[in-house]
């Protein structure tokens, strides 16, 4: 995003932060916003200090509405943060509930040109039909007019004279006079009102050469019918402004159809544990609907507003709001989607939607921790300059004509300040990566952003980790060895691994096939990241985890350990251990194959201990970089000194990927370069991955990074290509030789091109991948 | 030549006409929804009751 500093130097925004919108907007038509209920049902998330919600904004269409909406906080600090959805039309707001209310942020987006469409109830389709419906009225009375003036300007190009008699040549001017006044003042109100209103924020957007043209034809026609000199140019006119909203209208229908939206349609790799008749099923989040019930674990996260059942809840709102003490929520409160449970189970009544976007939105919101991989911005340094450096040369050209020709200057201008078009050089990488997002998505794997894209491309080591990642959670693999476990026992073991989300708590507890029976109270759960967890269940104490966690209690329990095994303590007496064999993914041997032919450098870590070395080597060849008996913090440093090294070039460091398990590798994927958890639809997300990966798909790593690269290439080539549109355009402008209305149907076709273009492009890209 | 204003004239009132039509069709919102009505016309008629044909005798079949 641009730098503070740029951002004040072109835009010439004052230094001291303060209220930018001059003037006052008086109006009771927002006063119900005022109402505790309303509020309610409008915003997503709601505390002391902060509020979340978004807004459909129907009058979104061009890029420089993006830059004026995400500097909201420049207008008014009291608004934290605002980022936009383009496709979708909306955008999502964070303010200080403290220091502006929902009512005064509806307004300051209605003042600067956005009035947000409200719904209630579904009213927000109303809404954005009236406001289409708006734009067809004027693309009509613009056909109408236009087409008459065209007819009734054929004499004035064809006849050699025979016009001067009975007075016709007069009639038809005044004629097309009067067709020429719905056009401006009604058809070509939107452009007029846009620009008017961008410069009332100081800034200029892409609306303002276009009324500028319009401006300047008409006023140089009515000049010309008014003094009697020439029949004026209305049909360019108003040519003009009708090809400028069908272009404009087809643009929309255009960018919709290409709708990226990830909801609904997209793989989401959220799973979440519903009650069905007192038996726990495992269904993916999108599956979810009101009234369900659903169980959350130590650490999961809750994917919808909930209302709280049955256990005790601590809620960690840091996903949400970057506060991270817990809230003590009691039975029959609502808790808001995003909170993370700390602590033992719970049960929840889902009471709202499951909005993926929203959590999306929070993922790539979690700038209170993660600064890396932003959204890539709409905003490429160069377009800051755009529309100062057309101005520029529609001033050159209006002066060069001048002097030289002035009978050029009306169409060498107003084509020039048309026929340039920003669109396609802002809007060719959003296309991109929306495709290739929508892509990835299919191959079940979901990306927090475009951005992650763009590091994908500069990949040049991988670090694995083993347990769930290379590894499958199969849970026939299980086998019990100690001494055998009562009844009682037996339920007590069942019960406190139901509590945890670590992939071996899972394998155990689902061949324990304890989703069949209900669940026994637990007392003083307590998880320790990577080592095991302990908790009192029927009296009995009981800890849980690997050799080195249960030596800690009881020296020398356990001796020299090989294999992955899970000990079982009670009471402080070493009862026995699970073994869990390590059953590989499959694929896993090609896709090292292919990345080591594709120049990548592969590293496995793990927490286990060291007895599968000769398997891994099977895998990854002698050579390869292994490490075991790895703590979270270990896992760390060893990225951090992977990404130290220096390649030739000098100065060029190793890019990182790491594979993962999102909870207990957090740190590490926080570290790397990109960060992927791999999941097998759980419950768990955590903000500290760049990527979720379904673990089915682990053997197409190699197909995703060369995608990624091509993803940039194809970027670059669009860009290289808006930009020669436009100079040949302008080359043609200026010479007076491109008429303005061609340019009017030109700066639309322009960008409709390019964006089909780029999806085109993308799609086949992984057609040849095998992605699609 | 004179005749052209009054064909010039009645040309242009024809054209308000449309233009008044399609202002009113986009109105009265037949295009808000420009999905539904392409599945609903395949929907096969519904079976006519054989209470209301005995009684009906004079309606024409339907297509």
């Amino acid at each position: 995003m641009l730098s503070e500093n740029d951002l004040c130097v072109y835009y010439d925004f004052d230094k001291n932060p303060g209220i930018k919108a001059k003037g006052k907007f008086v109006s009771d038509r927002f006063a119900y916003l005022d109402d505790e209920s309303v509020k309610n049902k409008l915003v997503q998330f709601s505390s002391a200090t902060q509020t979340n919600v978004t807004f459909s904004l129907p009058q979104m269409h061009c890029s420089s509405c993006i830059f004026l909406l995400e500097n909201l906080h420049r207008i008014n600090a009291a608004i934290t943060t605002s980022q936009t959805n383009f496709q979708r039309k909306e955008v999502f707001i964070i303010f200080d509930t403290e220091k502006i209310s929902l009512r005064k942020v509806v307004e300051l987006l209605a003042f600067i040109g956005y009035e947000p469409a409200i719904s209630l109830k579904d009213t927000v389709q109303k809404k954005t039909t009236s406001f289409n419906k708006q734009q067809i009225y004027k693309i009509g009375v613009a056909g109408f007019c236009f087409a008459n003036i065209m007819m009734l300007s054929f004499p004035e190009y064809f006849s050699s004279g025979n016009m001067e008699k009975n007075g016709l040549k007069e009639t038809f001017t005044w004629l097309n006079f009067f067709l020429s006044v719905p056009v401006l003042f009604f058809s070509a109100s939107g452009f007029f009102i846009s620009a008017i209103k961008g410069l009332r924020q100081r800034f200029l957007n892409i609306d303002a050469p276009i009324a500028l043209a319009i401006i300047v034809t008409y006023a140089r026609s009515y000049y010309e019918i008014i003094s009697g000199h020439g029949a004026g140019y209305l049909d360019s006119g108003t040519g003009i402004v009708f090809f400028m909203l069908i272009g404009r209208w087809f643009q929309d229908k255009t960018y919709d159809s290409f709708s990226f939206d990830r909801d609904y349609l997209s793989y989401f790799p959220l799973g979440v544990t519903v009650m069905q008749q007192g038996v726990e099923k495992n269904i993916p989040v999108t599956q979810l609907q009101k009234g369900n019930r659903i169980i959350i674990r130590n650490h999961e996260m809750i994917p919808a507003d909930a209302v709280l059942m049955s256990g005790t809840a601590s809620i960690d709102y840091s996903f949400v709001s970057g506060e991270n003490t817990p809230v003590q929520k009691n039975m029959g409160e609502l808790i808001y989607a995003g909170g993370k449970q700390m602590g033992s189970a719970i049960e929840l009544v889902v009471a709202g939607e499951v909005s993926q976007s929203y959590i999306t939105q929070l993922w790539n919101n979690d700038v209170f921790k993660n600064k890396k991989n932003p959204e890539k911005s709409f905003i490429h340094p160069w377009s800051k300059y755009f529309t100062l450096l057309l101005f520029t040369v529609g001033i050159v050209t209006l002066i060069f004509w001048w002097i030289n020709d002035p009978s050029k200057i009306l169409p060498a201008v107003s084509s020039v300040l048309i026929v340039a078009c920003p669109c396609s050089l802002l809007l060719s990488a959003t296309f991109t990566y929306g495709n290739m997002l929508r892509i990835f998505g299919k191959n079940k794997l979901y990306l927090k952003n475009s951005g992650v894209i763009e590091s994908l491309a500069k990949i040049d080591t991988i670090v694995f980790d083993k347990t769930g990642t290379l590894t499958q959670n199969k849970p026939s693999a299980v086998i019990y060895q100690g001494t055998p476990l009562t009844n009682n026992e037996i339920v007590a073991v069942k019960n406190i691994t139901r509590q945890s989300a670590h992939p071996l708590s899972k394998i155990i507890a689902a061949w324990l096939q304890l989703d069949k029976e209900p669940p026994v109270a637990v007392q003083h759960f307590k998880e320790y990241a990577g080592k095991g967890m302990e908790a009192t269940v029927n009296n009995l104490h009981i800890k849980m985890g690997s050799a080195n966690f249960i030596n800690q209690f009881n020296k020398a329990a356990v001796t020299h350990d090989t294999g992955t095994h899970v000990h079982v303590m009670m009471n402080n007496v070493h009862m026995g251990r699970f073994d869990i064999s390590n059953q590989y993914r499959t694929g896993i041997s090609e896709l090292v194959k292919s990345l080591s032919k594709q120049k990548i450098k592969c590293c496995v870590l793990s927490g286990d201990n060291d007895a599968e070395k000769e398997n891994l080597q099977n895998f990854f060849g002698k050579n390869v970089d292994l490490h075991f008996y790895q703590s979270p913090q270990q896992k760390l440093e060893f990225i951090k000194k992977l990404q130290a090294q220096t390649f030739s070039p000098p100065g060029f460091r190793g890019n990182v990927l790491m594979l993962g398990d999102g909870l207990n590798d957090a740190g590490a994927l926080m570290q790397s370069n990109v960060g992927i958890a791999v999941s097998d639809n759980t419950a768990q997300f955590s903000p500290a991955c760049d990527a979720i990966l379904d673990g089915s798909n682990v053997q197409q790593i190699n197909k995703f990074l060369s995608f990624a690269k091509s993803g940039k290439k194809i970027v670059t080539a669009s860009f290289i290509l808006s930009i020669l549109y436009n100079i040949v355009g302008l080359s043609f402008a200026v010479q007076g030789i491109l008429s303005p209305m061609v340019a009017a149907i030109l700066m639309p076709a322009s960008s409709i091109s390019i964006v089909l273009l780029v999806t085109l492009l993308s799609s086949l890209s992984a057609r040849l991948k095998g992605l699609i | 030549m004179s005749v052209l204003f009054i064909l010039i004239g009645v040309s242009i009132l024809v054209a308000i006409c449309f233009l008044a039509a399609f202002l009113w069709s986009v109105k009265s919102g037949q295009y808000d929804d420009d999905y539904t009505p392409s599945v609903r016309m395949l929907f096969d008629d519904s079976k006519v009751k054989s209470s209301s044909t005995k009684n009906n005798n004079t309606l024409k079949p339907k297509k």
